[in-house]
């Protein structure tokens, strides 16, 4: 947040004056400050009613989802009786017979009130193979009390594994760093420090890295493309303008799903493309362009070129042809006019554009899933296979709170570099 | 005030209408959820008109692609409009373990012991066997593939192969590809050498392998010549090559057999219609219907006989496909170990 404003640049200067005028000043100042308070609050509350919508809608619903990236309280509900007998475990080797028998009367509980299920999947997440030795156990206690309960947990190999204890313990606190850990390929160590996951299983900091790589170049790509034609509109005479405006715009209004599933008959190995450039000559063989990167990112490219093109165009309409013109009767060559006469005006509308153009793509979903390869998939595409098909949200929106910072931080710098009023988007 | 005939007429008309808007309001309604495409409409002949005729029951059809986060959204937030869900196997194992699915009351449904192991679970109840089968396009390839296990083999059939984009069958097929006999495939993958010996295996196709998501969509990449192979449902192909005139041809030696599943959300509004349907379609005589419309055979053991003739020798579970390898695809297993392979695939796939 750069953009200063001009009173609070002002009044320290205005400040450094003579001693007797220091208190008028201060007056003034806090008088001021008093009206502009004023002014805030009443412009505020103008807006009260969006905002009010705008937390009820959008914040409330994001917060809640996003808190169960931290807090998962299955384990803890449904080991009370464990967690008490746990607390005085120092981790070592196995427990006391007491968090046995503790641990057989909550599998107990939890198979009255119907929640053994809930119980296996939540403890298989954090130790795979888990959730058959808890409905194997379960089934087991039906009819064991006391010491045959005892003897019917000793029974089953599995509680008595050095790594199955430690993983119940870490279960039994609500509040877990272990969904955003696990979203950074990072793991909780034996000895209670912070690891990385073995290579085999890291996944998510490559597909977060290839993310804004594919958005850099599809951003890299737009710009290449739409900086010439929209100086192209913006130079043409107006009805010409106006139906290469309609021509880019069209596309714009067609539904993204749609546009997709063309460019996968576009690009398939007997499609048009390739059908074309055996054509021409250019290509001796049929090029794999579908469930590719390349291909991937000349779909996206042809979505996002709009997204581009508009704040540029935008810009580039309001700066007249004969700056130029003057610029050159001064001496300048063309590229030197171009460089401090014409590129530092249209510069704000670039950078909204290709602003605007990166973070859509960081959400790009339909367009990797369809077209992209295995390894193009983007970090949506696993956020939403955690909500559809794992049913692990706790990982979804681990994943997803990952992504907003991101998102945050770099939007951050942006307006950093540039300052937000800079930023013309229309 | 005296009636013409008109009015008169007009008056028994618009009582006549208001009836059958009232009784169509009160007609009672089933709204099943499937997975689309042949499958679906071939139960629509089988089971949902017939049924519908049967008892006056209207039947919603509604289209997912089988994976279980909307019903979850449905169930967690209390409002669940549909009554009944087709799922595959491990969905439904899922699907209990969340709280998502019904408990089933067999006793509203039929003897669960008349049901072929593994075909009536807790959660979900079978629909039907089918079998994960390898298609070709012999047009294409001028060697036939003898077994499922050809897709491992790149110097004799090269091109490129389409896979299903998930761990399960192809982790299976990986190990007995590698050498590993049947019966002792999911004794070798619980272990971690034997998974790292199966994405070992994996590997040395992976730069040929094109993933598939949909059941629709290897029918779509042999016709598009995209792929030379790919493994499928074994109905979706028969179907493109029964309507579509598709010359492709099916390998049988290794398949993995599966069986659809269909299961009540929790919370449906309908739960009696749901199991008086469930109880329908599980009558042997009915469950050998679905065969006549796709080739996916009854998990009634009982339903053998009442199976088309011209349809039973199309069937996954007929003699003459059983007379090779085959596996059958082991539940429990995937219920354990599902999530962890699931994530480790994604991470294979994306290195």
């Amino acid at each position: 947040m750069s953009a200063l404003q001009p009173s609070e640049v002002d009044r320290p200067a205005l400040a450094r004056g003579r001693p007797a005028a220091d208190a008028d000043l201060k007056s003034v100042s806090a008088a001021l400050r008093r009206a502009e308070f004023g002014d805030r609050l009443r412009s505020l509350l103008l807006a009260a009613p969006l905002l009010i919508l705008l937390a009820l809608s959008f914040g409330i619903p994001i917060v809640l989802l996003l808190s169960r990236a931290v807090y998962d309280p299955t384990i803890a509900d449904a080991l009370p009786k464990t967690t008490v007998a746990l607390a005085g475990w120092n981790g070592q080797g196995l427990p006391v017979d007491d968090a046995f028998a503790a641990l057989a009367a909550d599998l107990k509980d939890n198979q009255v009130k119907g929640t053994a299920y809930e119980l296996a999947k939540s403890l298989n997440a954090r130790l795979p193979g888990a959730r058959s030795q808890v409905l194997k156990t379960v089934r087991k206690l039906e009819n064991a009390d006391g010491q045959a309960a005892l003897e019917a947990m000793k029974s089953v190999p599995f509680w008595s594994a050095p790594s199955t204890w430690p993983a119940i313990r870490n279960g039994t606190h609500s509040l877990t760093s272990f969904y955003l850990l696990s979203a950074l390929d990072m793991r909780w160590n034996a000895d209670g420090g912070i690891e990385r996951v073995p290579p085999e299983q890291a996944i998510f900091l490559q597909v977060f890295v290839r993310t804004f790589l594919v958005a850099a170049a599809v951003t890299l790509a737009t710009l290449l493309l739409g900086f010439p034609l929209a100086y192209l509109i913006a130079s043409v005479p107006k009805g010409l303008a106006a139906v290469l405006i309609v021509a880019v715009l069209l596309p714009f209004w067609t539904s993204i799903l749609v546009r997709t599933a063309a460019w996968t008959v576009l690009l398939q190995k007997f499609g048009l493309v390739n059908d074309f450039l055996l054509f021409i000559g250019i290509a001796s063989d049929r090029l794999d362009l579908m469930y590719s990167r390349i291909g991937l990112i000349i779909a996206m490219t042809h979505i996002q070129l709009p997204f581009t093109l508009l704040p540029i165009y935008s810009v580039m309409r309001t700066i007249q042809p004969s700056q130029m013109k003057a610029a050159y009767s001064l001496g300048a060559k063309p590229l030197t006019a171009f460089r401090r006469v014409y590129l530092p005006q249209v510069f704000p509308g670039v950078m909204a554009g290709c602003l605007l153009t990166f973070i859509l793509c960081l959400g790009y979903y339909i367009t990797p899933a369809l077209i992209g390869g295995a390894s193009d998939q983007l970090i949506s595409n696993f956020i939403a296979n955690y909500v559809n098909v794992e049913l692990n949200w706790e990982m979804a929106a681990a994943l997803s709170f990952i992504l907003l910072v991101f998102t945050l931080a770099l939007f951050g710098i942006f307006a950093r570099i540039l300052g937000l009023d800079r930023l013309k988007l229309v | 005030m005296k009636y013409t005939k008109q009015t008169l007429l007009a008056l028994v008309a618009a009582t006549a209408f208001t009836t059958t808007i009232g009784h169509a309001a009160f007609a009672q309604e089933l709204s099943i959820m499937a997975s689309g495409g042949a499958w679906q409409d071939a139960q629509r002949k089988a089971w949902f008109e017939p049924f519908s005729k049967e008892t006056g029951v209207k039947i919603l059809e509604q289209e997912y692609l089988g994976d279980l986060g909307k019903v979850k959204a449905m169930v967690d937030t209390g409002n669940v409009p549909i009554d009944l869900v087709t799922v595959e196997t491990a969905t439904v194992l899922q699907g209990c373990d969340a709280g998502i699915l019904e408990r089933l009351d067999y006793s509203k449904i039929g003897p669960r012991d008349k049901f072929i192991e593994g075909s009536a679970l807790d959660c979900g109840v079978g629909l039907d066997a089918y079998g994960d089968i390898l298609a070709y396009d012999p047009t294409v390839l001028k060697e036939a593939p003898t077994s499922v296990l050809d897709l491992f083999d790149t110097t004799k059939f090269p091109g490129k192969r389409a896979m299903r984009k998930f761990p399960a069958q192809n982790l299976e097929w990986a190990l007995m590809a590698d050498g590993v006999a049947p019966a002792d495939v999911y004794k070798v993958l619980a272990t971690p050498e034997g998974v790292d010996r199966a994405f070992k295996k994996l590997d040395t196709i992976k730069k040929d392998i094109v993933w598939w998501d949909a059941g629709a969509q290897p029918a779509q990449l042999l016709a598009s010549k995209e792929v030379v192979m790919t493994t499928a449902w074994n109905g979706r192909i028969q179907n493109a090559i029964d309507t579509d005139g598709k010359p492709f041809k099916i390998v049988w030696n290794n398949q993995i057999l599966e069986y659809d599943m269909i299961a009540i959300p929790k919370g449906a509004k309908s739960p009696d219609l749901a199991y008086k349907y469930l109880a329908y379609i599980s009558e042997p005589e009915n469950n050998a219907k679905l065969a006549s419309y796709i080739t996916y055979g009854p998990v009634r053991t009982d339903a053998a006989s009442f199976v088309a003739a011209d349809a039973l020798p199309k069937l996954p579970n007929a003699p003459d496909h059983l007379g090779g390898a085959y596996l059958v695809a082991d539940t429990e297993f995937w219920g354990d170990y599902g999530e962890d392979l699931v994530k480790r695939f994604n991470a294979w796939l994306a290195q």
